[in-house]
């Protein structure tokens, strides 16, 4: 497929959902499943590392409107994950639906389920529990080989090789080199050695999680859940309960946002079980405290970096040791580390003569991480980023030009990134407008203005991946209905991010139709084809691709059945979105005509499904510079501009990749300057709500300017990459940096707060 | 207790409990736009206007509404419809999630100040929370309905 | 959760007193607090028949019902040219506007918050609180009043004196509770300011020198302060000084009212 002008493709046209959701019409979970159900809630632990001795639920179980109540002692003993990845899972096989051993504060002890909530709310406290209270690990520095076990069980097992030892509190640990690190850093003018600090940050989505779960006519467990991986969860319910995957389905209903957060199983385990056991409908909806306290945040991580450069700025050698903060349990621990490396240190791919990249992940008594837009890479590119500002301030050169000596360019092979070549990359591009736009000069110098507060800018630059290469799998099936209208039907999870119409765009694109001529069906597991969901930024990249792959098997099944009409060969006749024409004698038969033919005495299907993988992973690239205003006297920062400059191939829906950076952007500068979160001694998480976890208002992030300026990826869909989780990695850096600027000091932990700010001045 | 109150124009009578919360009346009242997405009084998504005001229906009481005048989005979906496209034109709506809060405090904002600068659409709208857009493309299609609106005027005038 | 078994809209403040001084029952301001507390009430309540929802300016003052809500405190044209817009600054980065519409002044006073920019506003407005049995007290002395007290205030009174008026706060984000507040007014020649947030409840430093520098260390020698998730102790000594500094500032930038 060659770059060319597109009819529908590149267009900003309305999410096809748009008018029901904003006039707020019923097409969320709670709106959509009978109300007429058990309310399911979770009665969690107060202790951050306890034994269950006792658990009476005697007295609960005479509450009135009481279903029922289960322990530890009636569920399934073989472990499971609730992570949302393909099987077999890099995360370790380390839950029970419930445990004796309960390892934060907020992990299930009880499953409660009754006619309503106010009878679950008063059972739920008169359950009985005596505790034996053990001595929790709640810093990431004390797990590795420590004392107290997190997962001390022997039927604790990683199905894959990823370096996890339950003995001795790792989840993963690995590291790969490329060169002689060592030897080059000592050869090196400068070397840059520094550790970074990101925090366990919060998706805070603004439906929590939520799931329904019913008996089906075949006597099937038919779950509705806010997902964003329906076949994944399949199979994770699957292995929970101990029944067959066929025994089970998954719907999706409209999502209220994920972020990742939804490709864990947070919630879906506990209905189900109640409706496995019961046979009755089931619901759960988390409160907003549950999703802070017991959900699927970022992994908190400690980043060392070793930069090495000769004295005019090159940069010669990367050594990145992550250390990362799994939680209780591991879910994505041992993947996401991964990307703190692997999508920071090839970005200076085009001068690196060596690199090395370590990891260890440990459990500790803290909150389960999970899946968060960005995945790893937003804390290494703020750690390798970071060290790159460091290190273009020490010597002096503007940070921009320091980035132009060493970027990753087109063409280049990327040793830390698989030996992956870039055929897509206007990473120096981005910059370029970036900085113009920004008009990086006249910013960046630091500017006292007459109230005494300091003006200056920062920058960073960033990279992403467009699925997991080799593993993700998508799959389109598209069907011509009665009237010339087309049915497209995806596994992916569109979770407001549009790509329901991302992908009927190009659906209408390859069927040459209007895009109104392109439904998109409901996503189910009982009619949907395989994907492995929304996740690792891959919808647009890999399921698009499916999407042009099915498209163009049905538009030759089409013309399989005009040929019968027309009773000539496929290879005479031209589909032209309408009609099929012979083109040697003129006839036509039009798609109105096939879709009724199609229906009489007719042996060819007129649906079409196609399966895509991909072996690359191409990285979308972008730039960022912010301009902050900071009160040299009481530490506080603005934002006042922030401009980004993306490269995601071609994009697919401008409008909608414009407002997945925006939004990506205003995340990442809640990370970097106020989203917070802390532990009481006990190992209670502090910022339990959103009255303490402070997400940005519209008045806290100044002004944002995106803009794109476009490579073309021959592997994707129209020259299609990613967009959906790069847009949160160049805040935190950028950030950092221009406090730097105005205040002489580098910020190395996160979020950075006006009291940090303040006492690193004096 | 008995309250007797008008929810989207219609008069309504019920049974409810002293604690029932405002935002679960109305939501089993068939208003199932109204969404909770904190305990704290902190995302704007149940914002609904009451006697014309907009407020957090989750700290509300249902019984402290009795007597009073509850709209939702179900009962304004005319006035939204005016703006809405300029919302979508932008892709800003996104997860949907907090869309109908944000509709509900925007036709707030517009009865009380018909043509509002930036700087007013955002300490007016500071209460609703969105995690998806980033802001500025709800603010953008503000701002082009009215200017819409406006060079609409301007023609008519002509 | 909180459980409520009796809801009581009376419609006297007879009615409203004799149901308050019952144990287990509570007057509901804004109830945005209230909400979030997991606890169980005999009675609630609700004062919202009482006519107290209005704000009255005499030549002498103003008299804001208790049940005025902070939304009408901050557009409330005749306070705010009283106060140069200090009444409105206190209270406009208050979350937002719809819950602004149902947080009420007398549900604020009553409290007695740490974190209460209310509190802090009207402490150096001179302004005094009316309790139906209590009788007037200044908003100082209310502060300091036993939260065992069982009363209802009716309204606050901000008397009308020549003023000048600041207000500063130091958030984290622009609609979080603050890290610090800071009221400064000048009455009669006489500089008051009040520092909340601290975290313990706002407190008055009176009769502060006009000159900033000298004001500011008055001030903080009677202070103390605390650490909670918003700020250290010793972050909030740091910055009082400044917003102290700046709340005097722009006080000698303004003009006196009326």
């Amino acid at each position: 497929m060659q770059k060319k002008e597109f009819k529908t493709v590149g267009k900003g046209i309305r999410k096809k959902d748009s008018m029901q959701l904003l006039l707020g019409k019923p097409v969320y979970l709670d709106d959509i499943t009978p109300s007429e159900c058990l309310v399911v809630k979770v009665l969690r632990s107060p202790h951050a590392h306890a034994l269950i001795n006792e658990i009476d639920t005697s007295t609960a179980l005479k509450v009135p409107g009481i279903e029922c109540i289960f322990t530890y002692k009636d569920v399934p003993q073989e472990r499971f994950t609730q992570a949302g990845q393909t099987f077999p899972e890099p995360s370790p096989y380390d839950r029970l639906i419930l445990d004796r051993r309960v390892r934060f504060v907020g992990d299930a002890v009880a499953i409660i389920a009754g006619e309503n909530e106010r009878c679950v709310d008063k059972a739920m406290k008169l359950i009985k529990v005596k505790y034996e209270v053990l001595t929790p690990v709640l810093d990431l520095h004390e797990a590795k080989d420590g004392k107290i076990l997190v997962h001390p069980e022997d039927n604790w097992k990683a199905p894959c090789p990823v370096g996890a030892d339950n003995k001795r509190n790792l989840c993963a640990s690995d590291s790969t080199e490329d060169g002689n690190v060592d030897a080059v850093l000592e050869s090196c003018d400068y070397v840059i050695d520094r550790t970074y600090h990101t925090k366990a940050c919060q998706q805070a989505m603004m439906e929590t999680f939520r799931t329904y779960t019913r008996m089906d006519h075949f006597g099937r467990l038919h779950v509705i859940a806010s997902t964003q991986i329906i076949f994944h969860l399949r199979r994770i319910l699957s292995h929970a309960l101990g029944i067959p995957n066929n025994k089970i389905r998954i719907e999706k209903p409209r999502i209220g946002g994920g972020f990742g957060a939804k490709q864990t199983a947070v919630a879906e385990v506990y209905p189900a079980f109640v409706t496995f056991k019961t046979g009755k409908p089931a619901k759960i909806i988390y409160s907003r405290e549950e999703s802070q306290i017991a959900a699927s945040p970022r992994h908190e991580m400690e980043i060392r970096v070793r930069l090495g450069a000769d004295k005019n700025g090159k940069i010669r050698a990367l050594d990145v040791y992550t250390l990362s903060n799994t939680g209780a349990y591991g879910e994505h621990g041992p993947t996401t580390v991964g990307l703190s490396g692997h999508k920071s240190i090839p970005l200076y791919t085009g001068s690196l003569e060596a690199f090395r990249f370590a990891y260890d992940v440990v459990y500790t008594n803290t909150q389960a991480a999970g899946a968060y837009r960005g995945y790893g890479a937003t804390q290494g590119i703020f750690a390798v980023e970071s060290a790159v500002n460091e290190l273009a301030e020490t010597l002096g050169i503007d940070p921009t030009d320091i980035r132009e000596k060493n970027m990753l360019r087109e063409g280049m092979v990327m040793p830390a990134y698989y030996g992956e070549k870039t055929n897509s990359c206007a990473l120096d591009r981005c910059m370029a407008k970036c900085s113009k736009l920004f008009g990086w000069r006249d910013k960046y110098p630091v500017r006292t203005m007459p109230d005494g507060k300091i003006r200056t800018a920062g920058m960073a630059i960033a990279m992403q991946g467009s699925c997991i290469s080799n593993v993700d799998v998508g799959s389109a099936t598209i069907t011509l209905g009665d009237d010339g209208c087309y049915v497209l039907s995806i596994g992916a999870a569109d979770m407001g991010t549009g790509c329901d119409t991302i992908l009927a765009q190009m659906a209408a694109e390859c069927m040459d139709c209007h895009i109104d001529n392109v439904e998109v069906a409901g996503v189910d597991t009982d009619s949907s084809p395989y994907d492995s969901g929304s996740y690792a930024s891959s919808t647009t990249y890999v399921t698009g691709q499916a999407v042009v792959l099915a498209c163009d098997k049905l538009k030759k099944q089409l013309c399989s059945i005009a040929a019968e009409t027309l009773s000539c060969t496929d290879d005479s006749l031209e589909f032209d979105g309408d009609r099929i024409s012979n083109l040697e004698t003129g006839e036509f038969v039009t798609l109105d005509d096939i879709s009724y033919q199609a229906q009489c005495n007719n042996e060819i299907a007129v649906r079409a499904t196609a399966t895509h993988s991909s072996p690359v992973s191409p990285p979308p690239f972008m730039a960022g510079m912010v301009e902050i205003e900071l009160d040299p006297e009481t530490g506080s920062v603005d934002v006042l501009d922030y401009v980004a400059v993306v490269d995601c191939g071609t994009p697919i829906n401008p409008n909608l990749a414009r407002i997945q950076t925006e939004g990506g952007l205003v995340q990442g500068i809640g990370m970097a300057l106020y989203e917070d979160v802390t532990f009481s001694d006990k190992g209670k998480i502090e910022e339990n709500s959103f009255m303490q976890y402070k997400l940005p208002t519209r008045l806290d992030i100044g002004h944002l300017q995106v803009e794109f300026e476009s490579s073309w990826e021959p592997t994707g869909p129209f020259g299609a990459k990613s967009i959906g989780e790069i847009v949160i990695n160049t805040p935190s850096p950028a950030i950092a940096h221009a406090i730097y600027r105005a205040t002489g000091v580098w910020h190395r932990n996160l979020p950075i707060t006006p009291e940090k700010i303040l006492f690193g001045i004096e | 207790m008995k309250i007797t109150l008008t929810l989207n124009s219609r008069t309504i009578t019920a049974d409810v409990q002293p604690d029932t919360l405002l935002i679960d009346f109305v939501r089993n009242h068939g208003c199932s736009s109204v969404k909770r997405g904190c305990e704290t009084a902190n995302c704007g998504l149940c914002t609904v206007l009451m006697d014309d005001m907009p407020v957090l229906s989750c700290s509300v009481l249902a019984a402290r509404a009795d007597g009073h005048v509850i709209q939702t989005l179900e009962g304004l979906q005319n006035e939204a419809e005016e703006f809405i496209g300029f919302i979508a034109d932008q892709g800003a709506d996104q997860c949907g999630f907090c869309n109908p809060g944000f509709v509900m405090n925007t036709i707030a904002l517009l009865r009380e100040i018909p043509d509002p600068t930036d700087d007013e659409i955002k300490s007016f709208l500071a209460g609703n929370l969105c995690r998806c857009s980033g802001y500025e493309g709800q603010l953008r299609g503000i701002r082009a309905y009215l200017e819409s609106r406006s060079n609409k005027q301007n023609s008519e005038d002509i | 959760m909180l459980k409520i078994k009796e809801y009581v809209r009376p419609e006297s403040l007879d009615e409203a007193y004799e149901l308050c001084t019952r144990r287990g029952n509570v007057i509901l301001g804004g109830m945005l607090w209230l909400k979030m507390q997991d606890r169980s009430i005999n009675t609630a309540i609700d004062l919202q028949a009482l006519g107290l929802d209005n704000i009255e300016e005499t030549d002498n003052e103003f008299r804001i019902g208790s049940m005025v809500t902070l939304r009408q405190l901050e557009l409330h044209e005749g306070l705010n040219a009283q106060t140069q817009n200090a009444v409105a600054a206190a209270v406009n980065h208050i979350v937002g506007v719809q819950f602004r519409n149902l947080a009420t002044i007398g549900g604020s006073i009553w409290g007695r918050y740490g974190f209460s920019d209310i509190l802090t506003i009207f402490m150096v407005l001179n302004a005094k609180v009316e309790l139906y049995k209590g009788g007037i007290v200044s908003v100082e002395e209310f502060a300091e009043m036993s939260h065992k007290t069982r009363d209802i205030i009716t309204s606050i009174i901000v008397p009308k004196s020549p003023c000048r008026a600041a207000y500063i706060s130091q958030r984290n984000t622009a609609t979080d509770f603050p890290v610090l507040t800071c009221a400064v007014s000048e009455i009669n020649g006489i500089i008051n300011c009040a520092i909340g947030a601290r975290p313990g409840k706002a407190k008055v430093i009176h009769d502060l020198s006009c000159d900033p520098k000298t004001a500011v260390d008055e001030a903080i020698r009677q202070l103390t302060f605390g650490s909670n998730l918003r700020g250290s102790s010793r972050y909030r000594e740091q910055i009082c000084g400044v917003l102290i500094r700046r709340a005097i500032s722009s006080l000698q930038n303004t003009e006196v009212h009326p």
